[in-house]
């Protein structure tokens, strides 16, 4: 109903403002759909980088977020890319690798064809933890252990295809030894069964495990370069000598559908990177641990064909 | 002691305007069919974001409490769950409505949520340390057993008999498997677009209870005015306070089950109620009197549903391991502010931490007090006709469902549920133990399946899940209560074909 009042909103919009909507847009609220639970990392974070939205600098209309979460996103995104509204108004949350390496291995609803990226705001790299009393020190520890007891090593991680998998299979592949994947759902309960020694390892957010350190070892980043910011002293997996690179980030930005007007996504693409480097929300990013990372379209577009063509290859086999 | 200490902030006027506007809108939240606790929670974040930390989670802290036990509200008066962990208070407090004691019943449940909320916070407070680790030590097998100990009172609960309380059951885990499975992502028995997200626990619920409901009021029609025609008896707050207390065996069942699951993390605090509800029935003298209006019902259930709002935050405040999905939106709040929960919080942030946890402790007060007052209002809601109420109860029905995740497919499921479950009640059947299963078959689905790949990978099945003290505890505990269970049916056949040969 709401959607429909929206369209039958938009629709007189456009027929009486014709060729110039973009330059009233957006004379109302804007929303945001985020894919996952109020409360998650996902949904919070968006609800940090668009708080400044109804400054006058910005968009000048606030931003609302709305969560449509069910089966690791796939319910939020499938309405998103088959009912969402093409008029710029109604936004969507997007996790990388998530959503492109579920429309490799399901027929989904949504790829990266029918999405059109506006900004990027942050990256959470993957971690690899284990417990506190864990006898492994380094990732060379575990990989030794492992090649003499193959398939014994547990690994916890949020489910299959997100990140934390993706990082799993990367490591599956650099150190040619077979380990165990034991979903969960979530990255919280995945973490929590690290802590709680039901799991020997595990694969997590850098920003969860970076708060649990007191009951966790972190013995790798799965990114190209460590994180200065909040764990200086943790080696890349290439520092310990595994070929595992930056594939798993999970990248969190903004998106619309395809069809939206070329000249609104160019408004949105303009306006939305600095709404994101608004002081007030770096601050509030960095008070809970969760790492900026800001890209433009430009840089997004070229993000998700890397990501798309290097998960077509790795998700191949399975 | 130190807790003591950190008093003084929250009896600023400030914070006392910030805590009743967080119980009030809590109470009132918690009344609204849909509208559970954890929602209410992440609904609030965004306003504390301009507040000073500790008036932030004061407002979190107090909503927390105030929804878990506004919940009852609808339970009792409309039989719809306010969440799930108010199913067991809608088993008797609705019959207690029917009959015209809703006040009374509104009244005990604000009582003994008082008692169980501020046992569980005392536990919070002077039990954290201890039972933090222990706490973590709950694995899948654990929790698979944990699940399977809820299986075994699905038969008993609400239902005449023990075969179709079973039914009732199977068709509730059934409808859990709807949907994408939440482990490996394969797609279940999803024939319509509206079922591609599964049935959500919340939309399930409202369509379970409420529609069958609004079907009887409106078959009644117009001529049958009497069907609602109670007469609302006024009841005293003392008296009430003194037929709380002369529960303690309830009392005692509630708070230590409570606080019990609400420790336990991923056991999800929604079955504490419904546990402590059929403990209590079953060490009760009047038991066959369950069901038909006992005080004592809607006392262990209320209780034991607040004892678990303190105890579930041992995991997250100690190790920053949210153990409820309540716990993982707070986790956010607290995130918001720059407040990292761990070992570490108390000697960081001492000021945030107690001021939260005392404000969960003065939240059971104001909590109390407003809800005594609401009930004397909210009595009344019976003297309403039929055909009205129902017509308000559908609206409420399908504003919840589709409040949950903003979703149309929710008010369909939710209303073709609710139409599915009306004819099985005229068939004896009924939506309590149909409930349970939708709660309980993803619990012990995804920790099999994790437990699986765990054994696997280690010293196989058998030893995994069935050695070890605690999986041997909560074994004896699944056989017990299956013992317990068949004995009781047998005796009561026993009972009936007496009952038949004397006639």
């Amino acid at each position: 109903m709401k959607r429909l009042i929206l369209g039958m909103a938009a629709l007189t919009t456009v027929a009486l403002a014709g060729p110039t909507v973009a330059a009233d847009y957006p004379d109302r609220p804007v929303s945001v759909m985020v894919a996952y639970s109020p409360g998650g990392a996902t949904d919070f974070q968006a609800r940090i980088v668009t708080m400044m939205a109804g400054d006058e600098k910005y968009l000048g209309q606030p931003i609302v977020i709305v969560n449509k979460p069910g089966a690791g996103g796939k319910v939020g995104w499938s309405a998103f890319a088959t009912s969402g509204g093409t008029d710029g108004y109604e936004l969507a949350a997007y996790n990388i690798p998530h959503f492109i390496a579920q429309s490799i291995k399901f027929k989904t609803k949504y790829t990266i064809d029918n999405l059109e990226p506006i900004a990027n705001w942050g990256a959470d790299p993957a971690v690899l933890v284990v417990g506190k009393d864990s006898p492994f020190n380094t990732v060379g520890d575990l990989v030794t252990y492992a090649k003499e007891n193959p398939g014994k090593v547990t690994v916890s991680g949020a489910g299959l295809f997100v990140g934390h998998h993706i990082a799993y299979l990367q490591m599956e592949k650099a150190t040619g030894v077979k380990l165990a994947y034991v979903p969960h759902k979530g990255g919280a309960p995945a973490l929590k069964s690290v802590i709680g020694g039901q799991v020997m390892a595990g694969v997590n957010n850098l920003s969860d495990a970076f708060r649990s350190q007191d009951s966790l070892k972190i013995l790798a980043i799965a990114d190209n370069e460590r994180n200065t910011e909040f764990l200086p002293d943790v080696p890349t997996f290439k520092e310990a000598g595994f070929d595992v690179d930056d594939s798993s980030v999970n990248f969190r930005g903004l998106m619309v559908r395809k069809g939206t007007p070329p000249d609104v996504i160019e408004k949105l693409a303009k306006a939305v990177p600095e709404m994101f480097k608004d002081p007030k929300v770096a601050k509030q990013m960095k008070a809970g641990g969760s790492p900026l990372k800001i890209m433009n379209r430009e840089e997004v577009q070229a993000m998700w064909q890397r990501r798309e063509d290097y998960l077509k290859e790795l998700l191949k086999d399975l | 002691m130190e807790f003591l200490y950190h008093f003084g902030p929250v009896f600023t006027l400030s914070s006392m305007a910030i805590l009743c506007a967080g119980t009030i809108g809590g109470l009132l939240l918690g009344a609204t069919p849909g509208l559970s606790p954890t929602m209410a929670v992440a609904l609030l974040i965004p306003f504390t974001f301009h507040m000073d930390p500790a008036q932030g989670l004061m407002l979190l802290g107090a909503a927390y409490t105030a929804t878990v036990a506004g919940g009852a509200v609808s339970a009792i008066l409309l039989k719809i769950p306010g969440a799930p962990a108010n199913i067991a208070t809608a088993l008797d407090g609705y019959a207690m409505a029917r009959k015209g004691e809703g006040a009374k019943a509104l009244q005990l449940c604000f009582i003994s949520s008082f008692i169980g909320g501020v046992l569980g916070v005392l536990v919070l407070i002077f039990l954290t340390p201890v039972l933090a680790q222990w706490a973590l030590s709950f694995g899948p097998s654990h929790l698979f057993w944990i699940a399977i100990l809820g299986v075994t009172i699905i038969g008993s609960l609400d239902s005449k008999s023990v075969v179709k309380g079973l039914l009732a059951g199977c068709i509730g885990l059934w409808i859990a498997m709807i949907g994408y499975d939440s482990i490996q992502g394969v797609e279940r028995f999803i024939f319509s677009e509206h079922l591609e997200g599964g049935v959500h626990i919340i939309a399930a619920l409202i369509g379970l209870f409420a529609i069958p409901q609004v079907i009887e009021m409106l078959e009644g029609g117009r001529h049958k005015r009497t069907f609602e025609m109670v007469e609302v008896k006024p009841h005293s707050v003392w008296k009430s306070v003194g037929i709380t207390l002369g529960h303690p065996r309830a009392l005692t069942i509630g708070g230590i089950v409570g606080v019990i699951i609400g420790l336990i993390p991923g056991a999800g605090g929604q079955i504490a109620g419904l546990v402590s509800y059929d403990q209590a029935r079953r060490f009760s003298p009047d038991r066959e009197k369950f069901g038909s209006g006992q005080a004592e019902g809607v006392i262990a259930a209320e209780t034991a549903n607040n004892a678990m709002v303190g105890p579930s935050l041992v995991p997250l405040l100690t190790l920053s391991v949210p153990g409820s999905p309540t716990a993982a939106v707070l986790l956010g709040g607290l995130l918001i502010h720059g407040i990292f929960p761990g070992p570490n919080l108390f000697v960081q942030h001492p000021d945030v931490a107690w001021a939260f946890i005392n404000s969960l402790l003065v939240g059971q007060f104001l909590m109390m007090i407003f809800g005594l007052y609401i009930a004397g209002l909210a009595a009344h809601v019976v003297r309403i006709p039929p055909a009205i109420l129902a017509s308000g109860i559908l609206v409420l029905a399908v504003f919840g469902a589709y409040s949950v995740q903003n979703s149309q497919s929710d008010v369909v499921v939710m209303l073709a549920l609710g139409i599915g479950m009306y004819f099985l009640q005229q068939y004896g059947f009924s939506p309590a133990p149909l409930v349970l299963g939708v709660i309980l078959g993803p619990i012990a689905e995804s920790n099999y399946v994790q437990g699986r790949i765990i054994a696997q990978a280690g010293d196989g099945m058998f030893s995994y899940f069935c050695l070890g003290t605690m999986n041997l505890v909560l074994i004896s505990l699944v056989v017990l209560s299956i013992f317990y269970s068949v004995a009781t049916e047998i005796r009561m056949r026993r009972l009936d074909s007496l009952g038949e040969i004397a006639t």
